[in-house]
């Protein structure tokens, strides 16, 4: 008789009533959807700017062969954060490294940033490096400078190489950030917590999430292969 | 226009260019020969930098261009550079492709540099292809549309590295013409290629290039029916 129950359509209804409309819950879940967003979008920014900053600096180095240390600090800094989990990087951002700060959110934001900016930017060093090198030659050969050269020749046709892997990235990200509940921070996962610790049900705020978590991964599936389509236009024969 | 003196290139231990010495005058068309490694690409790449020279000068326009107080970008925009796989910027259409770099450099305005390439594209025969992108070219098409990308610069002089040996039989024809009728026009011209009867036609001047040295050079007509180095004797005999 219990297995049925669970099927119910009224036993759904109370469930749905139980965790999203008795006492507002479902602000609760409004407000964490919306930190989980805020973190990710801002992480994600800042993941393509330092991303993208290490890739250039890291061929800039490689193929003039200057500023050696450079390199070897961008070294650190990939194998450090590739290296550590994401969640041990989140606690020491937030106990050790800004202690002082109590901020959640930009702590949040920082530490997700500088995470992801290590992907981002192995991503995007290997975009650079699988363009023919004789796109910088002819554009060198013009009389643009490398650094002219790299934005208008380069990137552009790398980034149309890695946008697939650039957008596993942030679909990780999006799905990384439901640990921040660890530094007391009430996003979405954490707020189906909260509310389950009420309700004393665990399914149905959970696979609420889940299945949250699902559309906004297929949004943002939907949105890079437009993105996709866009750059391929001049594949087109 | 163009002096070397003393130049050398070496990777590692390995010695490409031995001390090459040679002075290419304006309205020259120098049409360097020799077997695969024997380092003609490599001599026509230190010209406009795109290898660094390890030893000795090259000056153009009285320039030394491989010093560091040399501004080689404002050099290159003098020399004009055709490469053997056309290098083309695929993500930019044709008209892009010709036009970046005049108007980046802020040499011509947008509508300057767009009137200057469809006066270029419709020299070439291939006004219909301004908006396309070079995946829709012919192999033969993209490599004239690569000479105009030069030429909208307004160099010079003109550097060929193989232009037509990534090409199909039937394409090097058209690239050859637009090349002689370059020639024509006065344009100093230095070109390495595969291509005998181009050298005879066109050349002023033949090189023959062997073990990153240059072995003999002289007028096509002397250079084919009276040639003097063993080497170029043997080359000749398996080319001709």
């Amino acid at each position: 008789m219990f297995e049925l129950k669970i099927f119910t359509a009224s036993f759904i209804a109370d469930k749905f009533v139980q965790t999203f409309i008795e006492e507002d819950r479902w602000k609760t879940f409004a407000s964490g959807l919306g930190v989980t967003l805020l973190i990710t979008f801002f992480a994600a920014i800042l993941g393509i700017i330092i991303g993208m900053t290490v890739a250039v600096g890291k061929v800039w180095c490689y193929q003039s062969g200057r500023l050696k240390i450079l390199d070897r600090i961008f070294d650190v800094y990939l194998t450090v954060i590739r290296g550590t989990p994401t969640l041990v990087q989140l606690l020491i951002m937030y106990f050790i490294i800004l202690k002082s700060v109590d901020n959640g959110i930009i702590i949040a934001i920082l530490a997700f940033g500088i995470n992801s900016g290590a992907y981002v930017a192995e991503i995007v060093r290997g975009g650079i490096l699988g363009i023919d090198k004789g796109q910088m030659e002819a554009g060198r050969s013009l009389g643009l400078s490398a650094w002219t050269t790299m934005r208008k020749i380069i990137l552009p046709q790398a980034i149309k190489n890695i946008l697939p892997a650039l957008g596993n990235e942030f679909i990780t990200l999006l799905k990384e950030t439901s640990v921040v509940g660890y530094i007391a921070i009430t996003d979405l996962t954490k707020a189906a917590v909260a509310v389950q610790a009420r309700t004393y049900d665990a399914m149905f705020p959970l696979v609420s999430i889940a299945l949250i978590y699902l559309l906004l991964v297929t949004v943002m599936t939907w949105l890079q292969r437009k993105v996709e389509r866009r750059l391929a236009k001049s594949d087109r024969r | 226009m163009i002096d070397v003196k003393n130049l050398e290139k070496k990777y590692g231990e390995n010695i490409v260019l031995k001390n090459i010495s040679e002075t290419i005058c304006k309205g020259e068309k120098v049409v360097i020969v020799g077997p695969s490694g024997s380092g003609k690409s490599t001599f026509l790449r230190c010209l406009n930098l795109l290898e660094v020279p390890t030893g000795g000068e090259i000056w153009f326009e009285g320039n030394l261009i491989n010093s560091r107080e040399c501004n080689i970008d404002a050099i290159r925009m003098k020399m004009g550079m055709v490469f053997q796989h056309f290098n083309l910027f695929p993500h930019l259409t044709v008209m892009e492709n010709i036009t970046l770099a005049p108007v980046h450099l802020k040499l011509q305005t947008k509508a300057e540099a767009e009137e200057n390439a469809r006066r270029l594209l419709s020299l070439i025969g291939l006004s219909d292809k301004a908006q396309a992108y070079p995946q829709m070219l012919s192999g033969g098409q993209k490599q004239r549309i690569a000479i105009v990308r030069a030429l909208a610069m307004n160099p010079d002089v003109m550097l060929f590295d193989e232009p037509t040996s990534a090409l199909d039989p039937e394409m090097v024809g058209e690239v050859l013409e637009l090349m002689k009728n370059l020639a024509k026009q006065g344009m100093t011209m230095v070109v390495v290629t595969h291509e005998m009867s181009f050298a005879r036609e066109v050349a002023t001047r033949v090189l023959f290039m062997d073990e990153g040295e240059i072995k003999e050079q002289a007028p096509p007509s002397e250079f084919f029916t009276n040639p003097k180095h063993p080497r170029l004797k043997d080359f000749l005999s398996k080319v001709l």
